[in-house]
C-alpha cells in the first residue's frame, strides 16, 4: 500500500480527470445493465398484452441504453488513456529527477547501464497503474453499488444475493489472484531472469562451449532452469484456471439465486412478476464490470513490483550534495590534487581507494596507469565530484571540492568517461551538448582537434548524421573521437580522460593518444590508461594497484 | 500473420493437444450456453405464471448444475491452454538450444542473443494467452454465431433475420475502420517506442549529461516530449478506438432492436415469453465472441510472433549425418586437401580448393586480410563448418569419420572474439578442463600473461565475470581466453588473433608462451598483425580462398 501511495504521489493523477473517467466508465457499465434489465422488463410486460403506448417509455429506454453504452465506453477509453499518458509523463519526470543525482552512483560501467535500462522499463510499467490497476476496480465499485441499490428498491432479498455474488466475483476471487501472484510472481521473475541469462550466454558462446566440450553441462543447466520455470508456469496455469472457473460460477449461481428469490417473492405476492426477468438479467449484466478484476489484480501486482524496485533505487541517498555556503572556484591556473584520499565501495568487486595521492599541476599531462579494477575510474569520479572521498580530500587550487558546487567543479574539470555516451541524435547535437551556445564553426573546430573532421565530412549527411543508439552506427574509433570532440568543445582547463582507447585496436589507440596529447598542450590532462606505452608520452606517471598509489 | 502457424503444430505436440481441446471447448460451451438460455427462460416463464419456488426449484437446480459444468470446463480449458503455452515455449527453447549446439554451432552477437533469449523466455506469457484465450475464442467465434443463429431461427425466424442482417455488418465495419486506422495504429506504436527510447536514451546517458552539467536541462525536454507525445497519440486514438466503439454499438443496438421487436410481437401473441427470453439471451452471445476475439488479438499476437521468431531459428534440417564415429588415432599431421566452403549467404567461395598441412611440433601462421577466410579454416578443423568439397584428415583418416566429441577434445581453440561466461575467473579458465587443479589453472594464466592482473583483482581467481560480474578490458578477456586454451592438453592448438588488443610487451609474452607449448603440438596461428610471425615455422597466406605458402619470414616482417 505504501508503494501505491508513493507511486500516486509521483504520478499525481489529476482528481478531476480521474473522476470523469470513472464516471464515464460507470455510465457505460450501468447502461449495459439497464439495456438487459429493461429489455427483460419490456418483454415480460409485453407478455401481459398491454396497449403498445404503455411500453413507449421502456422502448425508448432500451434504445437509449443501447446507444449510451458504446458512446460512454468510447469516451471512457479515450479519457483513461489520456490520463495514463499524463501519469506516465509525470512519472518519467519525477523518477528522472530522483535518479539524476544518484548517477553515476555506486554501481558503474555495464551493470549501471543494465540497471538504468531496467529502471526505464519499470517507469514505463507504471502507466498501467491507472489504466489497468485503479480505474477498473473503482468503476466496478460505483457500478456494483448502483446496481445493488436498484435491486434493493425492487426486491431486498435479490439485492442481498446480488451483493454476495459481486463480493465473491469482485473481491474474493481477485484477492485470491493477487495472493497467488504475490507468492509465485517473484519466483517466476527470478527463474526467468536466470534462464534468459543462460540462454544469452549459450547463444553467444555456443561454438566455444562445443569446442571446449562444455556444451553438455550448459544444456543441462538450461534444461534444469527451463523445467523449473515451466513447472512454475504450469502451477500458475492451474491457479488461473481456478480463478476463471470461479468467475463463471459466481455469475451463474448469483443469477440462479436471484431467480429463486424472485420466484418465491412473486408466489408470495411481494414482487410484480414483470420484474423477474429484469432482476435476473440485470444481475447477469452487472458481472461484466467484475469479470476483468482478477486480471486487473495481476496487472496491479506487477505494477507494484516495478514501483518497489523504482522506489528502492530512487530512495538512495545522493552520493554528493551541494554545500550550503559554496566557495567560488579560485581564479588563475589551477592545480588539482588528490590528498590521501580513501573511498570505500559498496560494490565489493572493485578495489576501494586507500590513501591515494595524485597531483595534476597546471598544464601538466599525467598518466594514471594500473590493471583493471585497481580503482582508476574511482579516482576520475572523485575529480569531478561524482562522489566525495570517505577520508582525505580532493582540492582544486586551494579549495576543497566539498565546499564547491558540483556544477562549478564540472565547468572547470571535464570528464570524458569510459562510458562516454553518444545520444541517439545527430553528430552536431552530440558535440554541442558540451556547450549549447556553440555554432557550427566551433563544433567543426572541435571535431578537427579530435581528428574527426575528415570522416564526418565524408559522411553524406555530415554533421547531421544520425549516430544511432549509443553511436551504434559509428565504429568504435569514430565514437571515441566524437566523444573527444565534445570534451574539446567544453574547453575546460582540466581534462580527465578515462580509458579513451578501450575497445580500440592498437594502431588506432596509438594515433588517438598522440592526437589527444598534442591538442591539449597548456591544459592539465589526467590520462587514465592500462597501456604501458602511453607512459612515454606524458610528464608524469602515477601507478595505482589494488586501490593504492605506487611510486615509480 | 497467420492465426495458427503450421510449423507450431508440427513441432509441438502440446500445441496439438491444446488445439484439440479448444475445438471440444467450442462445441461444449455452445451447447451449455444454449442449455443455460433455455433453462433460464423456462424458470422465468414458469415463475411468471405464478408458480412458486417449489415448481421452479428443479429447473433452478439443473441451471446450477449447468453453471457448475461451465465453470469446470472454462477453468479446465484455461489451465490446459496456459499449460500448453508453457510447454510449447519450453519445447521450442530446448529445440533451439540443442540445435544451436548439435548442428553447426554459430555465435549470435550480443543484441541478437538478447533479443532471441527474451523472446524465448518472456514470449511464454503471450503464448499462454494465445492458447488459453485467442485460439479458443477463434473456435468460438466460428462456431457460436452459426449455432446461435440456427437455433434462434427455429425459435423465432424474424429475430434471426434481424440478427442475420446485423451480423455481417460487423466484419464489414471492422474492415473499413481497420483499413483507416491500421496505418495510424502503426504510427502510434512507433511513437510509443520512440518516446520510450528517448527516455531510455536520456537515462542511459545520465553519467555523460552530469559530466557536462546538462542533467537539469534534460528534465524539461522529458516533460515537453511527453506532452507532445500525449497530444499526437490521443489524436490517433480518437480514430482507432472507433472500431471498438462501432462493434459495441452494433451489438447493443441489435440487442435493443431484437428486444423491442420481440416486445411488440409478444403483445400480438406472435411469440411466447419463453421463446422471447431465449432469443434475448442469445442475441448478445452472437456478438460477444467476435468482440472478445478483437480484444484478445493484440496480447496473443506477441506470443505467436515470439514462437515464430524461435521457429525461424530452428532449422528444419534432418539431424545426424552418416558419421562413422571412429576412434581418433594418435596422429602426427592434420591435413586439409582441396577444401572448398561456399556458404549460401555469400556470393563467393570463402575457401576454394584450400590445402594446408600442420604437423605436430610445428607452428603454422595463417595470414591475410580480414574476411579472407582465415577463421573459416578454424571452423572447418573444429567441424563447425562441413567442407562442401575436399577433405580434412589426420594421418589419412578423414576427420568426418571420427567421433566428433573425441576429435574436438584434442583441440584447444582461442576464438577471434572470446566469450566470458558467468562464473569466476577460475571457472572461465577451466571451461575445457573442469577437473583442472588450482595450480594448473594458475600455470595456464601465467603462460597467457593473465596471472598478474588476475592476482591484482580484489578477489583474484574468484572474481566473478560475465553477466552481473566484473567487466574486463578486451585485452584482459583475450588473455583469460588464451589461458583457457592453454589449460587444455590438446594436440591441435588453434589461436585466432591471440595478440589483438594487446600491447607489444604483452604480445611478446604471448609469443614466448607459444614457443613453450609448441613442442609435441600442432599449432595454427591466425594473425592479422605481424607480431607473432617470429615464432612461426611456416607462414601461409590466404588469398582468394587459396593457400599461398610464403615460407619463412624474418622476424617482424
Amino acid at each position: 500500500m505504501s508503494t501505491l501511495r508513493a507511486l500516486f504521489r509521483a504520478g499525481r493523477p489529476p482528481a478531476g480527470r480521474v473522476a470523469l473517467s470513472i464516471a464515464l466508465g460507470s455510465v457505460a457499465a450501468l447502461a449495459g445493465i439497464g439495456l438487459m434489465s429493461i429489455a427483460g422488463y419490456l418483454i415480460s410486460r409485453s407478455a401481459e398484452h398491454p396497449p403498445v403506448l404503455e411500453l413507449t417509455v421502456a422502448i425508448v429506454a432500451v434504445r437509449a441504453c443501447g446507444l449510451l453504452k458504446p458512446v460512454a465506453r468510447y469516451f471512457e477509453r479515450l479519457e483513461s488513456h489520456d490520463l495514463a499518458f499524463r501519469v506516465l509523463a509525470r512519472m518519467r519526470l519525477a523518477f528522472y529527477r530522483r535518479m539524476e543525482p544518484l548517477v553515476p552512483g555506486r554501481t558503474q560501467g555495464q551493470r549501471q547501464g543494465e540497471l538504468l535500462a531496467r529502471m526505464v522499463g519499470d517507469v514505463d510499467a507504471t502507466q498501467n497503474l491507472f489504466l489497468r490497476g485503479v480505474g477498473p476496480p473503482l468503476v466496478a465499485l460505483v457500478t456494483a453499488a448502483v446496481a445493488v441499490a436498484f435491486a434493493a428498491a425492487v426486491l431486498p432479498a435479490a439485492a442481498l444475493v446480488l451483493a454476495a455474488g459481486l463480493v465473491v466475483g469482485g473481491v474474493i476471487v481477485p484477492a485470491g489472484a493477487w495472493a497467488t501472484g504475490r507468492s509465485s510472481g517473484p519466483r517466476r521473475a527470478a527463474a526467468r531472469a536466470e534462464l534468459t541469462a543462460e540462454l544469452v550466454e549459450l547463444l553467444r558462446g555456443a561454438p566455444e562451449l562445443v569446442a571446449a566440450g562444455a556444451d553438455a553441462a550448459a544444456i543441462e543447466r538450461i534444461e534444469r532452469l527451463d523445467a523449473e520455470l515451466t513447472a512454475l508456469a504450469r502451477r500458475d496455469a492451474v491457479a488461473s484456471g481456478v480463478v476463471e472457473g470461479l468467475g463463471v460460477l459466481a455469475v451463474g449461481l448469483t443469477v440462479a439465486g436471484v431467480l429463486a428469490v424472485a420466484a418465491s417473492a412473486v408466489a408470495a405476492g411481494s414482487l410484480d412478476r414483470v420484474m423477474i426477468a429484469a432482476l435476473a438479467l440485470g444481475a447477469m449484466a452487472s458481472f461484466e464490470v467484475v469479470a476483468p478484476l482478477p486480471t486487473t489484480a495481476r496487472a496491479l501486482r506487477e505494477t507494484v513490483e516495478s514501483g518497489e524496485r523504482l522506489l528502492a533505487f530512487s530512495d538512495q541517498e545522493a552520493p554528493v550534495e551541494d554545500p550550503t555556503t559554496p566557495n567560488p572556484i579560485p581564479s588563475g591556473p589551477l592545480a588539482v590534487s588528490v590528498e590521501r584520499a580513501s573511498y570505500d565501495h559498496d560494490d565489493d568487486e572493485a578495489w576501494g581507494l586507500r590513501d591515494v595521492d595524485l597531483r595534476l599541476g597546471p598544464g601538466r599531462h599525467v598518466a594514471l596507469v594500473g590493471p583493471s579494477g585497481a580503482g582508476k575510474s574511482t579516482v576520475a569520479s572523485l575529480l569531478v565530484r561524482f562522489m566525495d572521498p570517505t577520508r582525505g580530500r580532493v582540492t582544486l587550487g586551494d579549495a576543497d571540492l566539498r565546499d564547491v558546487r558540483k556544477g562549478d567543479v564540472r565547468s572547470v574539470v571535464t570528464l570524458d568517461g569510459q562510458d562516454g555516451y553518444l545520444f541517439s541524435s545527430t553528430i552536431r547535437e552530440n558535440v554541442r551538448l558540451a556547450r549549447p551556445s556553440a555554432d557550427d564553426a566551433a563544433i567543426e573546430q572541435a571535431l578537427r582537434r579530435a581528428r574527426a573532421i575528415d570522416f564526418v565530412a565524408a559522411l553524406p549527411d555530415g554533421l547531421d548524421t544520425f549516430v544511432g543508439e549509443d553511436g551504434a552506427r559509428l565504429s568504435g574509433g569514430e565514437r571515441r573521437r566524437i566523444a573527444l570532440a565534445r570534451t574539446f568543445l567544453a574547453d575546460a582547463p582540466v581534462v580527465v580522460l578515462d580509458e579513451p582507447t578501450a575497445h580500440l585496436d592498437s594502431a588506432t589507440a596509438d594515433a588517438l593518444v598522440a592526437d589527444v596529447l598534442a591538442e591539449t598542450t597548456g591544459k592539465s590532462v589526467l590520462l587514465i590508461t592500462h597501456r604501458s606505452k602511453d607512459e612515454r608520452d606524458v610528464d608524469n606517471v602515477v601507478r595505482l594497484v589494488c586501490g593504492e598509489t605506487r611510486t615509480q | 500473420m497467420r492465426p495458427l502457424d503450421p510449423r507450431l503444430l508440427r513441432r509441438a505436440r502440446p500445441a496439438r493437444v491444446a488445439l484439440g481441446a479448444d475445438v471440444v471447448l467450442g462445441l461444449l460451451a455452445t451447447v451449455l450456453l444454449l442449455a443455460q438460455a433455455v433453462l433460464f427462460a423456462d424458470v422465468v416463464s414458469s415463475a411468471f405464471s405464478g408458480h412458486g419456488l417449489a415448481a421452479v426449484g428443479d429447473a433452478i437446480l439443473v441451471l446450477c448444475a449447468v453453471v457448475c459444468l461451465r465453470a469446470v470446463l472454462t477453468g479446465a480449458f484455461e489451465a490446459t491452454g496456459r499449460r500448453a503455452g508453457a510447454r510449447v515455449m519450453s519445447d521450442l527453447r530446448l529445440a533451439l538450444v540443442r540445435g544451436r549446439v548439435r548442428e553447426s554451432p554459430t555465435a549470435a552477437d550480443g543484441a541478437e542473443a538478447g533479443e532471441v533469449a527474451t523472446a524465448a523466455v518472456q514470449g511464454v506469457d503471450s503464448l499462454e494467452d494465445y492458447f488459453a484465450r485467442y485460439l479458443p475464442q477463434l473456435v468460438l467465434a466460428a462456431v457460436v454465431p452459426v449455432i446461435v443463429l440456427v437455433w434462434t431461427a427455429t425459435v423465432d425466424p424474424l429475430s434471426a433475420l434481424i440478427m442475420f442482417i446485423t451480423l455481417p455488418l460487423i466484419p464489414i465495419f471492422m474492415v473499413l475502420i481497420g483499413r483507416a486506422t491500421q496505418a495510424r495504429t502503426r504510427e502510434r506504436w512507433r511513437a510509443l517506442s520512440r518516446l520510450s527510447n528517448h527516455f531510455l536514451d536520456v537515462v542511459r546517458g545520465l553519467p555523460t549529461l552530469r559530466a557536462f552539467n546538462r542533467g537539469e536541462v534534460q528534465a524539461e525536454r522529458i516533460a515537453v516530449t511527453g506532452e507532445e507525445y500525449r497530444e499526437t497519440t490521443m489524436q490517433v486514438l480518437r480514430v482507432s478506438f472507433l472500431s471498438g466503439a462501432v462493434l459495441d454499438l452494433l451489438a447493443t443496438i441489435a440487442t435493443a432492436l431484437v428486444a423491442v421487436t420481440l416486445g411488440i410481437r409478444l403483445i400480438d401473441g406472435a411469440v411466447t415469453l419463453r421463446d422471447a427470453l431465449i432469443v434475448l439471451l442469445l442475441a448478445p452471445e452472437l456478438y460477444a465472441p467476435l468482440r472478445a476475439l478483437a480484444a484478445q488479438f493484440h496480447a496473443s499476437a506477441d506470443g505467436l510472433a515470439a514462437a515464430e521468431r524461435i521457429l525461424d531459428l530452428i532449422e528444419d534440417r534432418p539431424a545426424g549425418s552418416a558419421a562413422k564415429g571412429l576412434p581418433v588415432p594418435a596422429w602426427d599431421a592434420v591435413r586439409l586437401e582441396g577444401v572448398t566452403v561456399a556458404p549460401a549467404s555469400r556470393d563467393r567461395l570463402v575457401l576454394d580448393a584450400f590445402d594446408l598441412e600442420i604437423r605436430r611440433g610445428e607452428v603454422v601462421a595463417l595470414v591475410g586480410p580480414s574476411g579472407a577466410g582465415k577463421s573459416t579454416v578454424a571452423s572447418v578443423l573444429l567441424g563447425f563448418v562441413p567442407p562442401d568439397a575436399g577433405r580434412v584428415s589426420v594421418d589419412g583418416t578423414s576427420v568426418g569419420d571420427l567421433a566428433t566429441a573425441e576429435w574436438r577434445r584434442q583441440i584447444a581453440w582461442l576464438p577471434q572474439r572470446p566469450t566470458m561466461f558467468s562464473g569466476t575467473v577460475r571457472e572461465n579458465i577451466a571451461l575445457g578442463v573442469p577437473t583442472a587443479s588450482g595450480r594448473e589453472i594458475q600455470d595456464a594464466a601465467v603462460l597467457a600473461g593473465a596471472h598478474e592482473f588476475v592476482a591484482n583483482l580484489r578477489h583474484g581467481y574468484e572474481t566473478r565475470l560475465g553477466d552481473g560480474g566484473r567487466s574486463l578490458s578486451a585485452g584482459e578477456q583475450r588473455r583469460i581466453a588464451l589461458a583457457r586454451a592453454l589449460a587444455r592438453d590438446a594436440r591441435l592448438l588453434i589461436l585466432d588473433e591471440p595478440t589483438a588488443n594487446l600491447d607489444e610487451a604483452s604480445a611478446a609474452h604471448v609469443a614466448d608462451a607459444i614457443r613453450r607449448v609448441a613442442p609435441g603440438r600442432a599449432v595454427l596461428l591466425i594473425e592479422h598483425r605481424t607480431d607473432l610471425l617470429g615464432v612461426a615455422d611456416r607462414v601461409v597466406r590466404v588469398e582468394g580462398g587459396r593457400a599461398v605458402e610464403v615460407g619463412l619470414v624474418g622476424a617482424g616482417a
